[in-house]
């Protein structure tokens, strides 16, 4: 099998300990969660640590609450598996409850967790391979080197965001919480990426993600999960849509949001759903035009490239479907939409 | 066929089998399960050193120098073997040997081995691989067979055994069996189309692995996860210019080949030379990647057929043009020539006949053997076109397969002999488990059936290299201990012919079950046996098992009689014990009747053979797909596409094969299952192919989508039993038959579903999309039957 690169491993206790770990100016630091992604991409020579700082004895990364004013707060280190098993993501993130049940299979969502899946590397055909197959064609900018295979003479790394994860918890306006050198902050899930596909993080090299915050829902919330993927399970998504309805008193949608992934380097929100959404009625034939035209409008503005494996144009044809689905099974309490 | 080589079909004793037809736990299930099997990479030997090998990084390209020197000069390296090590070019079809198991001059394709080096542990044999400076002059890669096929220059390979090559053609053969084109102008319809086949893989859980040791007296001792033991000791022999006296072969348990173990690969000569020079074991176990490279799997070919028939659906003649692309090397390539025509020619009886095949060379991982060898393809573009030809003749599928039946006790348009054929019950059977008649053509759109039929060998009467001997040899040892020891060069990939064995040594001595051990697939312990290929193991090594057991119980019985005076015919040995059947209080446990044996006549042991029968038609070529018998397979596969996706999901498939007899029916319909599981597989999911610039498209088992336990449906086995007069205890083949009509089957269900005809695989989601969208413009429900019937439930929706 392909060997590991050598490296040192920490186990640190606290949050603090490891932000200091990764404050090391004499060796290059990883962190590691679950694993699962990391220690692939590090056989396949695509990170080079001197030393990983593993996150698994850090009890504080763990839980999951609610708070008084009904804060859903889920700490990275919270595996996969409990967050989409989780009554309370359930009722309270749906949308996000889905997505996470959909990320890889059942044996990696035990190792799995929600930090590291929030912080996955983006993917890429022609960057997710050996060390052999990438130098046999030429490296790419990405990882050693200096030209696109995706986009002929592109300057811009358009790796896909392939996390799941994301769009969900953009369409639920989380807020993330991160800790540094410079102690915690906090900032919207919204504006933790960068438009680059070699690193699509905003978050500096020494922070931790520390826990993920889902703000109270409204009364009338329903959220929903599409995932399109060629197996019923284990592969990363090659579209991922995620939808938020928040329908009124009244019946007639007061808010919605809609957000989607595997497509380019960062999570895309599509522009105008939240116009074309509210005060349409789901059950009524305004609800249904209104899910057109924004699956129409999702056609026009979201292209897929060449990036992850597979037919782009399919991706592109599916476009439409995967939002018209997922936010036809929002508005029914339903999902997740998967093919199975 | 000598008289050994028949024994009838009935029970060994009387009337009833004991253990034949049960469902016995295979030999080696619970070692499996528990983790105490021992594979290749299992094999730990003192002083031990670890081997790698580099890759080309070109498709094509001359090999200006190599220095290995720093390489060497690396602490813990211990050697370094490049081509010029290994000069000698061998394959496993001895007409066509044009591999090096280190490149010599030239590399062929993206991942083609240059040279190898045993290191202390992997890390430092890696490090050593990145110091190996290579200097090479790219070359022209061919990526297209039709390119290939069409350009002679550069060539892929100059010459083979001194004989040179035309262009980069590797095989060509054409053959035409009656009139065909007199038959096609008596047709009532004649229906034409292109059909292409993709490539896909074998993708064994166990990657391959090689650990060879020379002893201090200079014998060579090679484990090696090979699926035909023989011919890596042939090969071995050949390469490194050794005695066969002086090398041993042994496969340990393995992880699964599906006929991509069946060459003689790079490793198993690297470890060999490499131990040889450093006087230490030497290991080399392949990444995933490399097994992805090492390849051998299913020929993409592209297809046009042409189907005649009279108006009440018979058949008048089927002529085919294959172009085949084998990627860098000949492998098997050979007989895969001659089995895309060969093998077509049943369960229909055709009146004529006529194929014309070509394979070329590409600078691609090569091609070779997959389960249904050669065969799939051709039976996938032609029950496809046979479909359509009942349709638009206004047939049931069905029918026009049982109108055009061929029979049994028959011969073939191209010579093949015809012994048992259950394929009508098979295609009772799945009729009937699958609802058709009430049910096909009445399912809402984008729910269908589809049905197909095929055949395939129970082992070819063509040993791969020529000689006299038997094709399947066993040896038995018994003594007082009242156990029985099998020895057979079979191998057992994890198929059960071990489990076989036993079963059939258990029947015929009376001997419990686990009272019989199974040493196998060890050159130097075991008799020659060709191997785990076109599914020979059961037919033939079975049969050879029936002729040592036979011998041997002559002599525990003579023995016995003698002791109790009364006559040998009144003898039994059954389920543990020997008794006389006119006195039943007078009996003895087996180990007691042995141990009057072993008095009687000294140690006791025995061997069997066996030979197939002259066979096949009486032209060049015409041994090559001939068999002993034929097993025979029906599919109905029901389909739910999303017309919107284009995705395609299997709820059931129900598969019926005519195994002859099934000697374990867990194990038959295990095959059936797993044979089904991988056509759809292939069909739907799996392809492997390189991209634009020739490297492989995702040698991971991420990239190459396996369908997972969420991905299949209901698949329902059944086992007919046409009890072959050949086979031991009338047994066929079960391993690779129940593959072929899964492909087509899916593809006319999906015709039933929503009116579309895929000729070209696989079936992706956009494939059928674009099929759709299509169709939409052309209005192919214009024809008559099925598709209108398709086209109404269409407008229905």
């Amino acid at each position: 099998m392909l060997r590991l690169p050598r490296f040192a491993l920490e186990r640190p206790r606290t949050v603090a300990e490891a932000v200091a770990l990764l404050a090391d100016p004499d060796r290059e630091a990883l962190l590691v969660a679950g694993g699962t992604d990391l220690l692939p991409n590090m056989k396949h020579g695509l990170f080079e640590p001197d030393v990983l700082v593993s996150l698994e004895d850090v009890d504080e990364l763990r839980a999951v609450e609610v708070d008084a004013d009904g804060w859903l707060s889920i700490g990275a280190m919270t595996t996969l598996a409990d967050v989409a098993a989780d009554e309370r993501v359930v009722a309270r993130a749906p949308a996000l409850a889905q997505a996470v049940s959909l990320i890889s299979g059942p044996q990696l969502r035990t190792m799995g967790t929600l930090g590291g899946n929030v912080m996955l590397d983006t993917r890429c055909q022609w960057y997710n391979q050996t060390y052999f197959w990438r130098k046999s064609l030429g490296f790419c900018l990405k990882k050693d080197g200096t030209v696109c295979h995706v986009v002929a003479g592109g300057r811009k790394c358009v790796a896909a965001a392939s996390n799941d994860s994301a769009p969900a918890l953009m369409s639920l306006s989380a807020l993330v919480d991160v800790e540094g050198p410079e102690g915690r902050r906090t900032l919207p899930v919204d504006d933790l990426w960068l438009a680059d596909g070699i690193w699509n993080k905003k978050l500096g090299k020494g922070e931790v993600l520390v826990r993920v915050r889902v703000p109270p829902q409204a009364a009338g919330h329903r959220g929903a999960y599409g995932k399109l993927r060629d197996r019923g399970s284990i592969d990363f998504p090659l579209l991922g849509v995620a939808a938020r309805l928040d329908v009124g008193d009244d019946g007639a949608v007061a808010d919605a949001d809609l957000v989607a992934v595997a497509l380019a380097a960062r999570p895309v929100r599509v522009r105008g759903a939240r116009e074309r959404l509210v005060g349409a009625r789901p059950g009524e034939a305004s609800f249904r035009e209104a899910v057109e035209a924004v699956a129409d409008e999702a056609h026009r503005r979201l292209t897929p490239l060449e990036n992850v494996p597979g037919d782009a144009e399919y991706r592109a044809a599916m476009v439409p479907v995967y939002v018209r689905r997922t936010l036809l099974a929002a508005a029914e309490g339903a999902g997740p939409v998967h093919h199975l | 066929m000598a008289a050994r080589d028949n024994h009838g079909t009935g029970a060994p004793w009387d009337d009833a089998f004991r253990v034949v037809g049960q469902p016995l736990r295979k030999v080696d299930g619970l070692a499996k399960a528990t983790g105490q099997a021992l594979y290749a990479d299992d094999v730990q030997l003192p002083g031990m050193l670890h081997a790698k090998i580099l890759r080309s990084p070109h498709a094509h390209a001359r090999i200006v120098s190599i220095d290995a020197s720093a390489a060497l000069a690396l602490p813990g390296v211990h050697a370094v073997i490049t081509g010029a090590d290994l000069p000698i070019r061998y394959g496993v079809i001895p007409w066509t040997p044009d591999e090096n198991a280190l490149a010599v001059d030239k590399v062929r394709f993206v991942g083609d081995e240059v040279a190898a080096v045993a290191a202390v542990d992997e890390d430092t044999a890696n490090a050593a691989l990145d110091a190996i400076e290579v200097e090479y002059e790219p070359l022209h890669a061919f990526l297209d067979p039709r390119e290939a096929l069409a350009t002679p220059e550069p060539q892929i390979h100059a010459d083979i055994r001194g004989k040179p090559v035309r262009g980069n053609v590797s095989k060509h053969v054409e053959l035409e069996f009656g009139d065909v084109e007199a038959a096609l102008a008596g047709a009532d319809l004649v229906l034409e189309g292109e059909y292409s086949f993709h490539g896909s893989t074998h993708a064994p859980i166990e990657p391959h692995c090689a650990v060879a040791q020379v002893s201090a007296d200079g014998l060579l001792t090679l484990w090696s996860s090979t699926q035909i033991t023989h011919y890596v000791h042939r090969a071995l022999a050949q390469v490194l210019e050794l005695a066969p006296e002086r090398i041993r072969v042994i496969q340990p348990c393995l992880g699964g080949a599906f006929g991509g173990k069946s060459d003689p690969f790079a490793l198993e000569f690297c470890v060999a030379l490499l131990a040889q020079r450093t006087g230490r074991p030497v290991k080399m176990l392949w990444t995933r990647e490399e097994v992805f490279y090492a390849h051998r799997g299913r020929h993409p070919m592209q297809m046009q057929y042409r189907c005649g028939a009279k108006s009440n659906g018979r058949i008048t003649g089927v002529d085919a043009r294959i172009l085949i692309d084998g990627g860098s090397y000949s492998s098997f390539g050979l007989v895969t020539t001659y089995y895309s025509g060969q093998l077509l020619t049943g369960p229909y009886d055709f009146p004529s006949y006529r194929f014309d095949s070509t394979r070329v060379f590409t600078n691609k991982p090569p091609c070779g053997p997959k389960r249904g060898h050669g065969s799939v393809q051709p039976r996938f573009a032609f029950e496809v076109q046979f479909d359509e030809v009942a349709e638009r003749l206004g047939i049931d599928p069905i029918e026009i397969r049982r109108v055009n039946f061929q029979g049994d006790d028959t011969q073939t348009v191209n010579g093949q002999r015809i012994t048992s054929n259950g394929f009508l019950r098979c295609l009772d059977l799945v009729e009937e488990a699958s609802g058709w008649k009430q049910r096909r053509g009445q399912l809402p759109y984008g729910r269908g059936l589809g049905v197909a039929g095929s055949m395939y060998i129970s082992g070819t009467n063509y040993p791969v290299y020529p000689n006299d001997m038997p094709q399947a040899g066993i040896q038995l040892k018994l003594d007082r201990s009242g156990v029985v020891t099998v020895f057979t060069g079979g191998n057992d990939i994890g198929q059960g012919s071990n489990t076989v064995v036993r079963s059939i040594v258990a029947e015929e001595l009376g001997v419990a079950y686990d009272h019989v051990r199974v040493v196998a697939a060890d050159t130097d312990l075991c008799p020659v046996d060709l191997g785990a290929y076109s599914s020979r193991i059961t037919f033939m090594v079975g049969n050879a098992t029936i002729d040592a057991c036979r011998k041997l119980r002559h002599q525990i019985v003579t023995a016995l009689a003698e002791a109790w005076e009364v006559d040998p015919r009144r003898i039994r040995l059954m389920e543990g014990r020997a008794f006389d059947v006119e006195d039943p209080d007078r009996t003895v446990p087996t180990r007691e009747a042995f141990q009057v044996a072993e008095a009687r006549f000294d140690t006791l042991g025995s061997t069997g053979s066996y030979n197939t029968p002259q066979l096949g038609g009486d032209y060049r070529g015409g041994t090559i797909g001939a068999s002993p018998a034929y097993s025979f397979t029906a599919h109905v596969v029901e389909v739910d596409v999303d017309v919107e996706t284009g995705i395609v999901r299997v709820p059931a498939a129900w598969c019926a094969h005519d195994c002859g007899r099934a000697l374990n029916p867990t194990l038959v319909a295990g095959q059936i299952e797993g044979s089904t599981y991988m056509g759809l597989a292939e069909a739907l999911l799996e392809e492997h192919g390189v991209n634009r610039f020739g490297l492989h498209r995702g040698p991971s088992l991420l990239d190459y989508r396996m369908p997972t336990s969420l991905d299949v449906g209901d698949i329902h086995a059944m086992i007919v039993e046409s009890v072959d007069p050949e086979g031991p205890y009338g047994a066929k083949e079960a391993g690779e038959g129940p593959l072929h009509g899964s492909i087509p089957a899916l593809a006319n269900a999906i015709h039933d579903a929503i009116g579309v005809r895929l000729r070209h695989l696989p079936f992706t989601p956009g494939t059928v999309l674009r099929a759709l969208r299509d169709q939409g413009g052309k209005g192919e429900g214009a024809a008559v039957g099925s598709t209108a019937a398709a086209t109404s439930k269409r407008e229905a929706r």
